[in-house]
């Protein structure tokens, strides 16, 4: 096995690359005046709740350093929370909180922390040290999700997510992404998250990869990764779909969960969605987005996109 | 469309930063590589003179001024006690000297620096034609004279022919006779341009050198110069050779060579040297006053231009980032940092810089590391950060300094700005991405700023950047080139390396 592909060997398989990708499709889909949208979580999720999207309830948000003070005014009463920046990129500075005892609020990894712990992180979320530019922040506190329980034995912590890709309101690519102990919880593929590419028609696992390399066993909890089936898809396809009503950007890349009691919601949304999906799914992105680009006019209805998606002999 | 209009403004760029630069080169003559030279002719002049007792002396030479093949770009009279001064006389140029009183035999020098110069262009237009003395012949000269330029006439067809075979005929054994009679009491040149003139060609003597290196004592040797279709030629008039040798250098045309008032035995005597210049301080010294002098950086103090010269190098290093981050997908931490790293490695050079800029983040991230629990809010974190760079870089000065090393003093030129930045970025990636990422990013920066000093360090990028400013819309062109690649990057080979062809 060599360590390296070929530029005809890439090309032939369709796989997208970051120059291409940046050129071609986000530049030239992506309005930069939508960014703010999608990169700010806060204003994706009111904008999620206006178009009747799913999102975890919002409880409150924190914007100013003297409001970090009431914080535990804020908290009473709430056991199992998230806090998160709401310009933070590739899942850093969020804090989950599972459960509280006495004065002690317990994080997702078993460690027990004290309210001054949790102040001082929003004051650094505040202070723009989560932030994409160093930008001063806010901090949104949400409900936790309570994973479903289909997808929780595949997943080390965390919660499983499902990132879609969506271009021009079509889905192109799904994959499902399981966080790791090497990952620490955290479901980003660079950071050692499992990717396992999610067939469109059949919502099964096809494929499998962590650190880029294919492999078939959970290496944490050593679970048969090709067994996986998603429930509820086409719910979940179509949650995805209407992103693109919502925020008219071409190339975007949406990240799903399931909740136990409440079922599919919008986690966040991406612009500059990354390329490790055609990894995990062992396929270019490529002939599908050209498939895509020669569709004259987008139908409204996101059934109807999804059923045109569906019906392409891409697998 | 677009695409075009892309396309187009790429190709605008490319061909005015070319023409620009080719017309400089044309003008200017600033040399295209560094370090080229160019042999320049050092040529003195030494003039002796009796002066009279108690009179003011007025010396006046003939001094060249247009001289074909060759350009003068230095001149220069030395000469204790006497005002010096140059003066256009009816067409010739010629330098006075004036003292109001000297005695004993005077000396004064003048000196002239030329070049070779193939585009200096040799006098086209008709100049005053100084014509000689006329002669008063004889009636025996007058039939001789007759009969040399009927001979000659009837061999020609123009006047540069004509010359030629009345030069030959004076040489030839048949016509003897004939000239003989006419140099009884006469030099050749000067009865060859008596009967040239008389015969209605416009000639005249011109005076110059054979140029050959360290020579002295030589003295003038006169040519014959015709002219003929739009031109003036030189002909040898011993040879009547037309094509005289490059390296002949014509002193000066028509008029006396000296003139002394106040003076006699009054003798000019030149002597010559080669030298070696390089060809970029040649073009320097000639072209300051000329438009592209005008328009081009040299024209500002030193000290502003050191600072474009370290300007005019960062278009090169931003390409350099902009290669290996497109092409080749190297990461690094802050998008142009390793240029910046790059402009002080220029001053530190390659291994201290590299070892400082090392040393300074490795103890800033160490330092930093406590500043994390302290739970600062970032901005006053970041200040804290830069305080603590300008302290390691005092201390590194003051180490280095007593160590012994000079390199030591050329620390602070690191942006201190930056390398405060460059600790938080790395101390952060440090906390959620692990130290992995760290050394992956920090590699990168370091690889990519060493590529980039490399690049700017050479003396030919260096020369080019500053010399030919307007080659760097060349480098934006390609840059705006590189903004529109859609292909792979090296990394990316690897990063895909599951996907294998059938």
């Amino acid at each position: 096995m060599s360590f390296f592909s070929s530029f005809q060997t890439l090309k032939s398989l369709g796989v997208l690359g970051m120059n291409a990708r940046n050129v071609n499709y986000i530049s030239k889909y992506n309005d930069r005046k939508l960014y703010p949208l999608v990169d700010n979580k806060l204003k994706t999720k009111l904008l999620a709740q206006k178009a009747g999207i799913n999102t975890p309830k919002l409880f409150f948000t924190l914007s100013k350093q003297h409001d970090v003070g009431k914080l535990k005014e804020h908290l009473h009463g709430l056991d199992a929370f998230v806090l998160k920046p709401a310009r933070g990129s590739g899942g850093k500075g969020i804090l989950v909180i599972t459960a509280r005892e006495n004065e002690k609020f317990i994080k997702s990894n078993g460690e027990s922390v004290c309210i001054e712990v949790l102040m001082r992180h929003v004051t650094n979320i505040l202070a723009g040290l989560y932030s994409l530019s160093g930008t001063p922040d806010i901090a949104i506190c949400e409900d936790l999700i309570i994973a479903d329980p289909l997808l929780k034995g595949y997943s080390y912590e965390g919660v499983p997510d499902i990132r879609i890709i969506i271009f021009r309101g079509y889905p192109v690519m799904a994959m499902l992404r399981l966080a790791t102990k090497l990952s620490d919880g955290k479901a980003n593929l660079h950071q050692g998250a499992v990717g396992v590419g999610i067939n469109l028609q059949s919502a099964q696992a096809s494929h499998a990869v962590m650190e880029q390399s294919k492999i078939l066993l959970h290496p944490d909890t050593k679970n048969k990764l090709s067994e996986i089936t998603i429930a509820n898809w086409h719910e979940l396809l179509e949650l995805a779909c209407k992103c693109y009503e919502m925020t008219h950007l071409g190339y975007l890349g949406a990240d799903i969960v399931i909740d136990q009691n409440r079922g599919p919601m919008l986690l966040e949304l991406n612009a500059r969605p990354g390329l490790s999906i055609q990894v995990a799914n062992a396929a270019g992105l490529v002939p599908r987005l050209q498939e895509i680009e020669k569709i004259q006019e987008i139908d409204p209805d996101p059934k109807k996109r999804i059923d045109f998606a569906l019906s392409q002999n891409w697998f | 469309m677009m695409r075009y209009t892309f396309y187009f403004i790429i190709t605008a760029l490319v061909a005015l930063g070319s023409f620009i630069a080719y017309e400089r080169h044309q003008h200017t003559q600033i040399p295209l590589i560094p370090g080229q030279s160019k042999s320049v002719w050092l040529i003195e002049a030494k003039i002796e003179f009796e002066p009279e007792k108690k009179t003011p002396v007025l010396v006046s030479l003939n001094i060249p001024d247009q001289t074909p093949g060759y350009r003068l770009f230095f001149e220069q009279s030395s000469s204790a006690g006497y005002g010096f001064s140059t003066v256009s006389d009816n067409g010739q140029r010629r330098a006075q000297w004036s003292i109001r009183e000297a005695s004993s035999k005077q000396t004064l020098f003048y000196k002239i620096q030329i070049v070779q110069d193939d585009t200096s262009s040799s006098s086209q237009e008709l100049e005053e034609i100084s014509t000689a003395p006329r002669i008063i012949w004889t009636k025996a000269e007058e039939l001789a004279k007759k009969d040399l330029l009927d001979k000659a006439f009837a061999r020609s067809s123009n006047d540069e022919t004509l010359t030629h075979e009345l030069i030959k005929l004076f040489s030839s054994t048949s016509m003897q006779e004939s000239s003989s009679l006419l140099l009884l009491n006469k030099t050749k040149i000067d009865v060859v341009n008596a009967i040239l003139n008389e015969a209605g060609v416009k000639s005249r003597v011109a005076m110059g050198l054979y140029l050959e290196d360290a020579r002295r004592n030589q003295s003038l040797t006169p040519m014959i110069e015709v002219y003929h279709q739009d031109r003036w030629i030189l002909f040898d008039a011993h040879t009547a050779k037309q094509n005289i040798k490059e390296d002949f250098f014509l002193w000066h045309r028509g008029g006396s060579l000296i003139e002394v008032v106040g003076g006699f035995n009054a003798q000019v005597s030149f002597s010559m040297v080669k030298q070696n210049m390089p060809a970029l301080e040649l073009a320097m010294a000639h072209y300051d006053d000329s438009a592209f002098g005008l328009f081009s950086i040299h024209s500002l103090p030193i000290e502003e231009q050191s600072i474009f010269k370290m300007l005019l190098l960062l278009p090169m290093g931003a390409l350099i980032t902009v290669l290996m981050r497109l092409l080749i997908g190297i990461r690094t931490s802050g998008t142009f940092m390793p240029v910046l790293i790059a402009m002080a490695f220029l001053q530190t050079t390659l291994l201290p810089g590299l070892i400082t800029f090392i040393m300074i983040v490795a103890v800033g991230l160490v330092l930093r590391s406590y500043l994390s629990y302290l739970n600062l809010l970032l901005v006053s974190r970041i200040a804290t950060t830069i305080i603590i760079v300008i302290f390691i870089v005092i201390m590194a000065s003051l180490v280095g300094y007593n160590l012994g090393f000079h390199t030591g003093m050329t620390v602070a030129v690191f942006p201190i700005i930056i390398l405060a930045w460059t600790i938080e970025r790395m101390s952060i990636l440090w906390e959620e991405d692990g130290a992995k990422e760290v050394f992956i990013q920090g590699f990168g920066s370091l690889f990519v700023a060493t590529l980039a000093y490399l690049v700017m360090q050479s003396s030919l990028v260096g020369h080019l950047s500053f010399n030919y400013p307007e080659l760097n819309l060349v480098v934006l062109a390609f840059m705006m080139l590189m903004g529109r690649y859609t292909g792979y990057r090296l990394s990316e080979l690897y990063r895909f390396r599951e996907f294998k062809g059938n």
